[in-house]
This record gives C-alpha cells, structure tokens and sequence, in this order.
C-alpha cells in the first residue's frame, strides 16, 4: 500500500487554472455572456437600421419606393416560427412525463417548421426585387434577416443532432439536456425574430 | 444578480410569448397613431422594469448551502474521490484503517469523467451510468470490509465533484485516490495539488495499482 501525503510545490506551469464561481454555475454563466454577446452583435445591426431611418426623417410610407417588403408571407413565415416555439416546448414537455413518441414528434415538428422558414425566407429573398449593393436599405434589411437566418441554421443543426439522439434511443425525464438546450437557443432566435419582423416589417 | 429568463427551455418559452405580447400591443398602437404606439412603448417598458425589480425584491433569501449538520460521539466524516481506482485495495485498507476506533462516515464520490465531445454535446448519460456502476461495486465491498460508506455520483471535473461534496456533507478531511504517476490523468493535471491549495482540509492522496494488484 502506499499513502503518502504530498508537500504542495507552488509551482504551476501554463496558464492559470481556471476557477469556478460558488454562486454562478458555469452553465448560468455562459448562457449569460452568450446572450450578451448575441445582443451587441443584433444590436450593432439595430442601431445602423435606426440610424438610417433617423437620418430620413421625411420617409413615409417606409421604405421608400422602390422597395417593397412581402410583409403578409413574412407574416405567415412568423407564425410558422412561433408555432416551431410551441411544438419544441411540447417536445421537452413530452420527455419530462416519459413520453417519448410526442417528444420524437415534437421535434420533427419543430424541424420541419424551421425548415420551412429557412426556405421561405430565400424565396422572399430571390423574389423581393433588390439586393444587398441598392443603398443603406437594402444592405441593413439583407445584414439582419441574413444574421437571424444564420441562427436560424444553427438552431436547425442543433435541433437535428437532438432529433437523430431522439430516435437513437437517448433522453429520459432524468436527464433531458440534449434537448432543452436545443429549445432554450431556438426560444431565443424566436424572440430575435420578433423584434426583427416588428421594427423592420411593420413600424 | 439579474434573474436569466433563458436558465430553462420552460422560462425561455414564456419569455417568448412575453415579447410576443409586448411588441403585439406597441404595433396595435401604432397603426392607430404613432403618438399612440410610443406611449405603449414607454407604459409597456416601465412595467416591464417594475415587474421585473419587484420580482427581484421578491426572491426568497438564498438557501445556506450547507445544512446544519448532526454530529455523533467520536464522529469523523471522510470524503473519497476515487473513479477507476474506487475499488483498489490500497484504497479500501486505508478506509478501514481510517474508520478503525471512530465513529467513520464516509461519503465516496465517484466524478462522471467524459470526453470532451460528449461533454459540449450534453451526452453524459453514458459516463455517469459508469461512474454509478464502479461506485456500487466499490461500496459493496466496503460493506465486505465492515465500513459503511454512502456514494454519489460526482461532477465530471474532480475539483468541482469536490467542493460539490464539502458543501453537503461537510468532510474533516479528504482521501483522493489515484493510479500511480504516469498512468494518472488527474497526478497529470497535478489534482491533488491543486486540491491542497484551493481547500483548507487535510488531503490523503492514496496512489492504487490496480496492474499490481
């Protein structure tokens, strides 16, 4: 047998070793700086599209023509994503009571929807008759849907590696992280799209 | 601390339909007159706000996260870490030398160790099933040895599997068991030092060769 207790050197080599906060969780933490992080970057966005409404004070109806905005299809395209919210928390809410064939459904649902709005939001992009190069309007409108949809895509990557986990056999009501993360990061690309689809389609 | 309305998919969900609401009304308002829209903006927000700082006023006190602890005649309570090692002999005599003329209670954390991958990808049913295996095996043989030992199944990261388990149970002193220096991953990260210098109570670094044995 050996038991030994071994003097402590105070020598460490490489950088310092990282320390975990008693009171914040890594978890909470990180979620924290990533939201945060995630309300700079929409909000650099935000304050470039403000800036050019601001500077044309005079521009009504908004936007200026030629533009034009398919705002009843994105409206569609919105309710599609908020029914996606509804069926991922339907999901989650299926694994917790040990249902499992309502979580395998609500997260095809989920996918199918995100899907579906992906692919809307290029066709309203081939068809809506002006391109990122037509002046500030066209840049901003291209720079914050093009970033929500990059979301969007992540969001849907990571709903289809819980979705194939799903139909592999994983999850219990025990131990459901794969999928509430998923539902926690597509929660928030919804409440971004909100506020995408309020400011720029219809105030 | 401001409370994160993103802490759980179920709170994420009714934040949703908050801002739904919210951006909901302000759009009502100002299709009717813009003058209109920006009050609900400005009444909506300042609701929000006072909502929000009563909710925060309103939060019970935290918990201490240590409960007051009962304590017996002669009574010493050990803490364990051990993960593949958790069933060595070496192990097991030191315990039993340990609990001899005491009052032992003993707590045997077994960390849920993953790979990386599986870490980032929240796929850790797999490494705490393990984990929760090797630690039944060892408390049964404990039981053989004529100690009584209580177990859990501890953060992947040992350090943290540590001070998880100094709050609960409120150890006199800690017993880390490793493999031998080269076969150690944790001796590797340098565990048991860092161990020493970030809690204040006597450590045992107990090296088991489960090769030799």
């Amino acid at each position: 047998m050996s038991a030994h207790a071994e003097p402590s050197t105070g020598h460490h080599h490489g950088p310092p070793i990282a320390n975990q906060s008693s009171r914040v969780s890594s978890t909470v933490l990180g979620m924290f700086l990533f939201i945060a992080s995630e309300a700079m970057l929409f909000g650099a966005f935000f304050t470039a599209y403000f800036f050019v409404r601001v500077v044309n004070p005079d521009a009504q109806p908004w936007p200026l023509p030629p533009f034009h905005l398919p705002v009843f299809v994105a409206g569609v395209n919105t309710a599609v994503l908020l029914t996606s919210s509804f069926t991922m928390h339907w999901a989650l809410q299926s694994i917790k009571r040990g249902n499992r064939a309502g979580m395998k459904a609500g997260l095809v649902l989920t996918l199918l929807m995100g899907l579906a709005f992906l692919l809307t939001q290029m066709l309203e992009y081939a068809r809506i008759g002006f391109n990122p190069s037509d002046g500030a309007f066209g840049t901003i409108f291209f720079g914050l849907t093009g970033l929500h949809g990059a979301h969007v895509f992540v969001g849907l990557t990571l709903l289809s590696v819980a979705t194939i986990r799903a139909f592999r056999g994983h999850f219990t009501p025990e131990h459901h992280h794969g999928v509430e993360i998923p539902g926690i990061y597509w929660h928030f690309v919804d409440v971004m799209w909100i506020v995408v689809y309020t400011t720029i389609y219809l105030l | 601390m401001a409370r994160n309305p993103f802490r759980s998919e179920a709170e994420a969900y009714r934040f949703l339909l908050l801002t739904v609401g919210y951006f909901a009304l302000i759009v009502v308002g100002a299709s009717i007159a813009t003058w209109l829209g920006v009050v609900v903006f400005v009444v909506l927000t300042a609701a929000a706000a006072f909502f929000w700082i009563r909710s925060r006023s309103n939060e019970p006190a935290l918990r201490p996260a240590v409960p007051a602890r009962e304590t017996r005649e002669n009574e010493r309570r050990i803490l364990v870490i051990a993960n593949e090692t958790v069933g060595g002999p070496e192990l097991r005599e030191i315990l039993r030398r340990k609990a001899a003329d005491v009052n032992e209670r003993i707590l045997v954390v077994c960390p849920a160790l993953n790979t990386q991958v599986r870490t980032w990808t929240s796929d850790e049913d797999g490494a705490r099933s393990a984990a929760q295996d090797r630690l039944d095996a060892s408390l049964a043989r404990l039981r053989q040895d004529g100690v009584q030992a209580s177990g859990e199944v501890g953060d992947g990261d040992p350090l943290q599997a540590i001070e998880d388990a100094i709050r609960t149970f409120q150890p006199e002193e800690i017993v880390i068991s490793t493999h031998p220096e080269g076969r150690s991953h944790w001796l590797e990260r340098n565990v048991v030092g860092a161990a020493r210098d970030r809690f204040d109570l006597p450590i045992t670094h107990v090296v088991v060769d489960l090769q030799a044995t």
